[in-house]
Formats: structure tokens, C-alpha cells, sequence
């Protein structure tokens, strides 16, 4: 009994930082796009070089593999039907909407979620955080707006880009089962729609802000002692996978009801 | 006489519902070092949290050059915390800044200076701790002497009147820690900063305070006020008296 109040006591207690952290959040990045000059923007070019430029070699080679796997998993079944040329459609469609977006939004969760839970972790408990407090800067402002817009601007960028390399993938390997790169695309061009591409790309905004936000929100909840920051980054990995493999159904859910 | 600089006022705190420390009060004069002694949990550091604004009491007012920070938000918060200047235990330098650049963090977001003028403030700020030839350095690359005086230049970067400093001699050899003297004992005389300072360490207590209070957990409160050396001489409270007769035997540790 005793126990159940307190689990009940701890999950609402990190209910409402979670619900001040959202708000306080919204509340900065209103200011930020009212008063742009007022954003630490060198800071945020930094951040993008890590979040983007630096996560390029690992979405290149996550995606060519998906790219890969999809067409050699497919195409041995199709084949028996001599259908080998729908794999294209196949990985455009899968590729575009689902696993372009939700791969590269998985790995920068455990890449920049991680480090972001981190680094802001290792300010908590070197007490950098209450230094800029005392400046009467605001952490919220100083920290976290500069990460989440970083992601805002690199994670589409990057699911393009991992949408690309797939595709690529798919393409060579059916070079494998005789056809041609200019087939494949032309096949993937007269199936596959722009709109497709969009509905994988309209998720990148939803998944930049979780990514980020929850790393953040990680980082900002470290408590005192050596394991904390560890800590810290391990739940910003658990708890960002969980939301955004449930954003990403949801998503699947109304882009259903809405038939796009 | 001239009205305090800072005015502590039936102040009460704890965590959790249990108290810490009960109706405290006491003033700070003007250009005084003034520092806050006690054993170890008896609320120093929670003290000086408050009077920095990062907690608030369960009752009480904390008045800094006639403002009370305790109620004050906003704007009027902003122009307090611009009166004053932390270092913290650890220094808390931003690790991904060199130290030109953290010193010049509260001129850019405090004042429109360019870029020139921006450089040349805080390059003279770490010319008066010492650091003019480390200004490219990252805080990783410097001992931690150089750290705690680098956060000190950052702390003076807006020219507060109050300094405020938590255990500056932790983690410090005691030449080091009596370097880091020296300079308060400068920076009070020639700039007329105000300090207040935490640490139970006796000897940089005699060298740089004008007046101490002793915390005391088992009375949640100030158990002696004044000048140190007549504390040690004078004091019939045994508490205290054990406080300052403990150097010997902290010497031998
Ligand atoms: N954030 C906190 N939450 C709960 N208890 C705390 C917190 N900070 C300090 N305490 C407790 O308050 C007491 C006084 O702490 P502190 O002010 O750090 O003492 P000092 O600096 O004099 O050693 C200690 O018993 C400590 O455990
Ligand atoms: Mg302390």
C-alpha cells in the first residue's frame, strides 16, 4: 500500500516538472521566434554540427543496410511471381513514409537525446546550471531552445538524406536480380508519390522536438552523485524510443482516417 | 552609520517540511568581508543559496541594497542578480567555453558593447585574478586555483558590488588557498566589494574576515557573531570555543 502511494507520489512529481518543463519550453520558443536576435545562435550552429553533420556517417550506413536488407528480403519472395520490379515500389513507399523517418529519428535519440541528457546532466552537478541562474540567465532559454532548434533544422535534413541513401541501397542491390538503376527508379517515380515523401517528412518536426525536448527535460532532472548523469542519458534514450515509436503510430493512425 | 548592504530578517528554512535553520537574523555592512562558519550540515551552503536567490524560504526576507530578492521577480529579480556575483564550490565555469569567453557570457547578454569592448572588459577582469596570459584556455587545461580565480573574473564581469563565494579554499593546497586570499583581500580594498564568504577553513578565516557568524545545527541558528579572533580569545560558548580550538587538531589530520 505504502509502496503505491509512493510510486503514485514519484510519477506525480515528474508529471508536473514534465508539465513546467513544457511549458516553460513553449513559453521560450514563442519568445525565441518573437525576438530572434535574442537566441544564441552561434550556439545553435554548433549544436546543428553535432546533431547533423556528425550523425551523417552512421544514418548513411543504418539506411544503406535497411536499404539492402528490404530488397533482398523482398525480392527472393517476388521473384517466384517474376514481380521482382515491384520491390521498388516496395522500398520507396516503406522507405519514404515509415522507416526513413522513425530510423534516423531512433538513432538521434540514442546519439543526441543521450548527449544532450548528458551534457546538460554534467552542468547540473557542476553547478553551471544554478551559475547561470545567478547571472539571471534562464537555463530554459539558454540550453534548451538552442538544442531544440538544432534538431528542428537537421533532423529533416537528415531523414531526406536517409531516404535517399536507402533508396540507393534498394537500388543496387536489385542490380543483383538484373535491374537496371534507371528501371527501378522509373518505377519507384510512376508509383510512389511526392505526397508520400511529405507524410514521412511531415513527422521530422514532431520527432525533433521529442528527441530534443526529452534529452533536455533528462539532462535538467539529474540529481546529485557520480551515476546520476549516466542516468540521466540512459532514460533520455528509453523514454525518447518509447514516445516516438508511439508518435510514429499515431501518426500511421490519422494519415489512415485521413487516407493520405 | 550607513544602511547595511544586506539585511537578513526572521529568516526560516528547511527541506521537506523539516527546518534547518529558525528565525535567523543579521546584517551585512557595506565593503566588509563577512563570513559564514559552521560544522559541516549546519546550513551554510543553504544559506547563501538563498541569499542568491536559487531557493526561496519558508518565511523571512533576504534585503540586498534595499531590494528584497525573496518577493522580487522579474525585472526587479534581474536588476539584483545584476548587483551580485557567485562562485560556486566547484567553480562551475562553462566546460565548453574558453575562459575569455565565459567571462564575457554576462557582457553579452547584459550590456550592447561591441565585440572590442566586450573582449577588453573581460580580459581585464582575468588581468585582476591573474589569468591575462590564459585567456584562450579551456577551464579543463587550468589547475583548480586557476578555475576558482577564473570564476571569480566571470563573477566580477558586470562589476557587482556583492561577491558571494562557496568554500573557495575546497579541494585547494593551503598555499594555493592562501593566493586565493590575497586576492579577496585585494579585490575588498581596492575595488570595495562586498564578500561573503562560506568555509570553515580557520586559517583563510582569520586572514581575510572583518566578521563571521557561527551556524549550529542543534540550535538551527547563529550561535556567535564578530570578529574572529575575539571569538577565539573571548567566546564562553563551548561550542564555539571548540570550533576555533579544532585548527590544531585539523592541522594534524
Ligand atoms: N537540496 C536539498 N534537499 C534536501 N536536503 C538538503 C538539500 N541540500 C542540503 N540538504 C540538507 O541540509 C543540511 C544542510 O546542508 P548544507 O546547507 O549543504 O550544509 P553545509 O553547507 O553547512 O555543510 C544537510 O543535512 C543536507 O543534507
Ligand atoms: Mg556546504
Amino acid at each position: 500500500m505504502e509502496e503505491i502511494g509512493r510510486a503514485a507520489l514519484i510519477v506525480g512529481r515528474d508529471l508536473r516538472t514534465q508539465i513546467i518543463f513544457v511549458g516553460e519550453t513553449a513559453a521560450a520558443l514563442w519568445n525565441a521566434t518573437r525576438y530572434p536576435q535574442s537566441v544564441r545562435w552561434k550556439d545553435v550552429w554548433y549544436t546543428c554540427e553535432q546533431v547533423g553533420v556528425n550523425a551523417l556517417p552512421i544514418v548513411a550506413l543504418i539506411s544503406f543496410l535497411l536499404g539492402i536488407i528490404l530488397a533482398f528480403q523482398s525480392a527472393v519472395p517476388m521473384r517466384q511471381f517474376g514481380a521482382e520490379i515491384f520491390v521498388a515500389d516496395l522500398i520507396g513507399l516503406s522507405i519514404l513514409r515509415e522507416l526513413g523517418p522513425l530510423m534516423t529519428a531512433i538513432l538521434l535519440a540514442g546519439r543526441s537525446g543521450a548527449a544532450f541528457a548528458a551534457e546538460i546532466g554534467t552542468m547540473k552537478v557542476n553547478e553551471e546550471l544554478n551559475a547561470l541562474t545567478t547571472m539571471g540567465l534562464d537555463p530554459v532559454r539558454f540550453l534548451v531552445v538552442t538544442r531544440i532548434l538544432a534538431a528542428l533544422l537537421m533532423v529533416p535534413l537528415l531523414t531526406l538524406f536517409a531516404d535517399i541513401i536507402g533508396i540507393l541501397g534498394g537500388a543496387l542491390t536489385m542490380l543483383t536480380f538484373n535491374i537496371p538503376i534507371a528501371a527501378f527508379l522509373h518505377e519507384i517515380d510512376s508509383l510512389v508519390d511526392v505526397k508520400d515523401l511529405l507524410a514521412g517528412l511531415a513527422k521530422t518536426p514532431v520527432f525533433a522536438i521529442l528527441i530534443a525536448g526529452i534529452g533536455c527535460l533528462r539532462g535538467l532532472q539529474t540529481e546529485q552523485g557520480a551515476s546520476a548523469v549516466g542516468i540521466s542519458a540512459t532514460r533520455a534514450v528509453v523514454s525518447g524510443i518509447i514516445l516516438l515509436v508511439v508518435v510514429d503510430g499515431i501518426y500511421a493512425f490519422v494519415y489512415y482516417l485521413l487516407d493520405v | 552609520m550607513s544602511e547595511p548592504i544586506i539585511r537578513v530578517e526572521d529568516f526560516t528554512t528547511g527541506y521537506g517540511g523539516k527546518i534547518l535553520l529558525k528565525d535567523i537574523a543579521f546584517t551585512v555592512e557595506r565593503g566588509e568581508v563577512f563570513v559564514i562558519l559552521g560544522g559541516s550540515g549546519s546550513g551554510k551552503s543553504t544559506l547563501l543559496k538563498h541569499m542568491i536567490g536559487l531557493y526561496e524560504p519558508m518565511s523571512g526576507k533576504i534585503v540586498i541594497d534595499g531590494d528584497d530578492i525573496v518577493t522580487a521577480d522579474g525585472d526587479a529579480r534581474r536588476a539584483i542578480l545584476k548587483k551580485i556575483g557567485v562562485m560556486y564550490q566547484s567553480g562551475a565555469l562553462f566546460g565548453s567555453m574558453t575562459l575569455l569567453e565565459n567571462v564575457r557570457l554576462p557582457l553579452e547578454e547584459y550590456t550592447s558593447l561591441d565585440d572590442e569592448a566586450m573582449d577588453l572588459l573581460a580580459r581585464m577582469k582575468l588581468k585582476l585574478v591573474g589569468l591575462e596570459s590564459f585567456t584562450g584556455h579551456m577551464p579543463s587545461e587550468i589547475s583548480g586555483g586557476m578555475q576558482k580565480r577564473a570564476a571569480i573574473a566571470r563573477a566580477m564581469a558586470l562589476d557587482p558590488t556583492i561577491l558571494f563565494l562557496d568554500e573557495p579554499s575546497a579541494g585547494l593546497d593551503p598555499i594555493t588557498s592562501a593566493e586565493l586570499d590575497q586576492l579577496v583581500l585585494r579585490l575588498a580594498r581596492s575595488l570595495h566589494i562586498t564578500f561573503v564568504i562560506v568555509t570553515h577553513e580557520l586559517a583563510s578565516i582569520y586572514a581575510v574576515a572583518d566578521r563571521v557568524i557561527m551556524l549550529d545545527k542543534r540550535t538551527m541558528g547563529i550561535i556567535a557573531e564578530g570578529d574572529p579572533k575575539v571569538l577565539r580569545d573571548t567566546s564562553d560558548n563551548p561550542w564555539v570555543r571548540q570550533f576555533f580550538r579544532r585548527e590544531a587538531t585539523a592541522e594534524a589530520a
